[in-house]
């Protein structure tokens, strides 16, 4: 008799009351526990979804290909920038040098961007989630590009380990009245591939957030592509009528509720 | 002031304290953002040998942020306390880290010394501790705190509930704090981050949580983690507010930026202690400390706050330990450092987390606070789960008032990693300690039995 036996994991603080405490909560209540430790399965669980996310934050922006899908719903040039931030950990690290471009990219933009003035500029950045950018901007290009009819468009732009804050200085190179950023926001342990719009008028370096106005949580699992294009067009308009973004478009219009 | 020190005859100056401080940090990435770091680790360790040498006294005649620019300096300028200080005004940095760790430094010792201590001082006396160090002095110290229950103790861990909700959905809410209380954990606090910032969810999930612990008489205190005035305005009508919550920083500037100042929380604590709600405790003590504050490396440098003398920046750990002379000035019931939560541009991974979230705890005891610590990190951190159950490990060690007992260590609504039910009760199990006496007891009586008993049809228990 060895008096081992295989251990049998409660389903939550109490038996039998696993389910009823998940029905009323996305929070991993109710985990399965021996001794004092949560159960293999459920820790597993967990550790794929964290593996999900820094798979998600460490991914490669594919940015030809993305150029080549977008050029094609978008039928004008897609410029392929850089920030100056160089690699990954760097970005991690000096949010300052994602925020602006390097030398590549704005002598590019200098000399082939024609400036002029524009309506709006779509910028596309990879932010924290290459994977967000991948799943979610075409589909929402798709749904967003007929709505914008009457703008004059500068070219589109892709940014490779871009942050919000640089969409002001591809925005003011490109003469553009109105930036608008789709960038991956930073991965939750449920929503590898969140996808956020900042929209910001007249951009020029210098902005802060207080003067932009966002859609958060654009996802299969969140906001869809078709409400996240609508909810742009509301606010892209407003904005070109009042002339402004940020807190005092949100108080003015009142139109920006949370999706 | 600048002071100097040779290597290898190369001699390195400090022009000022506040560059010596922020020269002599251990590496971490929001001092190099802020293009205030050593730029090698020989600068490093030399400007660690200077200060050193520098008497304790020289901290009270230069300050790292000016006493005319700043409220927090004139706080901690003007409420020093000089016959605490007198015993180690004659050492200098490093005499008082051999001192801290020597047999002399007793617990009665550290606590009377606490109000003798500026802020600056301690972090500069962490900045040459290592991590066992950090551990071994901050062991000795304890601070004890009370309202329902009394947190601190020797031989105790307790766990603040963070039973979050996307959409503040109270059955929700109620859903996680049903399993945290079942499994052992809120004898810190019930406290919840409101999605929202309304003063009506707000007095809502207060007066759940009032239902709640008295239906099932629990010795708990509870907490909506709303800003400060949204608070008020829910205790203005008439909410059951039991703790009063603020997060807060070391500069006025960037208290400003959290819409805070001291004549604000000077007013939001005797608001709260006109209540009157906390009990008799344990030892026939009645509770009394009724703020919660919370820190973090890095909050003032995100909000461009971290100013100091000459307009040039001071290091984050050092305007962390400021944060704690803001605390202290109102005797509150818990403290923690959020200390992953910030992102890897301030701590980039789980060796600059650890580090400072040691720091953290060591300064704030030190100087006299109820230290808990948000063990936690955020997925584009180079940190992962084994970080955090190392970093839980030693501050259990290090004798930690209390850590966060979030549903399976995910916040759902603030997308990030902290600590479990679990980890709290597997740091009581490894190391042989207790939920606080009142917690303990109740665990053991009818209200946890009609509670275990009842949470099977936990929509009969959200009635409010």
């Amino acid at each position: 008799m060895s008096g081992i036996t295989r251990a049998k994991p409660v389903a939550g603080p109490v038996a039998g009351l696993a389910a009823r405490l998940r029905a009323l909560t996305p929070a991993r209540v109710g985990l399965g526990r021996t001794g004092a430790s949560v159960a293999t399965r459920d820790l597993l669980d967990f550790q794929r979804c964290h593996a999900l996310a820094r798979d998600a934050v460490q991914a490669r922006l594919e940015s030809a290909a993305l150029a080549r899908t977008l050029g094609a719903i978008v039928g004008g040039s897609v410029f392929r920038l850089h920030s100056a931030a160089t690699d990954r950990a760097t970005y991690l690290q000096r949010p300052d040098l994602g925020r602006r471009l390097d030398e590549t990219s704005r002598t590019l933009l200098l000399e082939r961007a024609e400036s002029k003035s524009r309506d709006l500029a779509l910028i596309v950045a990879d932010g924290l989630s290459a994977l967000a950018v991948e799943r979610h901007v075409a589909p929402l290009f798709e749904e967003l590009l007929p709505k914008l009819a009457g703008w004059r468009l500068a070219p589109m732009c892709i940014v490779e380990q871009g942050r919000v804050a640089i969409g002001d200085e591809i925005g003011a190179l490109l003469g553009a009245q109105i930036a608008v950023v789709l960038i991956g926001e930073r991965p939750g342990l449920s929503s590898p591939d969140s996808l956020g719009a900042y929209i910001t008028w007249e951009p020029q370096p210098g902005r802060v957030d207080a003067e932009r106005n966002c859609i958060s949580n654009i996802r299969a699992e969140g906001l869809s592509c078709t409400r996240a294009a609508a909810q742009l067009e509301v606010i892209l308009s407003a904005a070109r009528r009042l002339q402004l973004t940020g807190v005092a478009l949100k108080n003015e219009a009142g139109l920006l509720q949370k999706g | 002031m600048s002071f100097a020190h040779t290597i290898a005859n190369r001699r390195y100056t400090f022009g000022s304290l506040r560059e010596l401080l922020a020269k002599a940090t251990p590496l971490r990435s929001g001092d190099v953002l802020a293009g205030i770091a050593a730029e090698s680790a020989e600068e490093r360790v030399a400007a660690q040998f200077a200060l050193a040498d520098l008497p304790l006294a020289h901290f009270l005649s230069e300050q790292v942020v000016p006493y005319e620019d700043d409220e927090v300096t004139r706080l901690i300028v003007d409420t020093h306390n000089a016959g605490a200080f007198a015993p180690v005004r004659s050492f200098t940095v490093g005499e008082l880290r051999d001192w801290l760790l020597s047999d002399e430094a007793t617990l009665e010792r550290l606590a009377a010394l606490g109000p003798g201590f500026t802020p600056e001082m301690v972090a500069a006396v962490s900045k040459l501790m290592r991590v066992q160090d950090l551990i071994a002095a901050a062991a000795k110290i304890r601070v004890v705190t009370r309202f329902r229950t009394t947190v601190g103790l020797p031989g105790r861990l307790s766990a603040r509930l963070q039973p979050n909700h996307p959409t503040d959905s109270p059955a929700g809410i109620a859903a996680s704090i049903l399993d945290g209380l079942l499994l052992g954990s809120g004898d810190a606090v019930i406290g919840v981050n409101p999605a929202g910032d309304g003063v009506e969810v707000t007095a809502q999930l207060l007066r759940m949580m009032d239902t709640l612990r008295e239906r099932f008489r629990i010795p708990v205190q509870s907490c909506v983690l709303a800003h400060i005035t949204t608070q008020m305005a829910a205790l203005a009508h008439d909410a059951p507010v039991d703790l009063l919550f603020q997060s807060i920083a070391g500069t006025e500037a960037a208290n400003r930026s959290f819409g805070v100042n001291l004549a604000l929380l000077t007013e939001a604590h005797e608001a709260g202690q006109a209540l009157k709600r906390g009990a008799v405790c344990v030892d026939g003590q009645i509770g009394s400390n009724i703020l919660y504050f919370e820190t973090g490396q890095g909050s003032a440098l995100s909000a461009n706050a971290h100013y100091g003398a000459g307009g040039l920046g001071v290091d984050q750990q050092t305007l962390e330990a400021r944060a704690y002379a803001v605390a202290r000035h109102f005797r509150p019931m818990l403290v923690n450092t959020v200390v992953g939560f910030i992102g890897p541009e301030y701590l980039y991974d789980g060796k600059q987390i650890l580090r400072a979230g040691l720091e953290d705890h060591f300064c704030g005891k030190l100087l006299g606070l109820p230290m808990g610590c948000d063990v936690c990190y955020t997925n584009h951190a180079e940190a992962d789960q084994d970080d955090m159950d190392t970093l839980l490990t030693l501050l259990g060690v290090a004798g930690v008032n209390y850590i966060m007992g979030v549903p399976g260590a995910d916040d759902v609504m603030l997308n990030y990693q902290s600590t479990s039910f679990h980890d709290a009760l597997y740091l009581r199990r490894v190391l042989g300690l207790r939920p606080a006496p009142e917690f303990e007891a109740w665990m053991e009586g009818d209200g946890f039995g009609r509670l275990a008993l009842e949470a099977r049809h936990p929509e009969r228990l959200l009635t409010v």
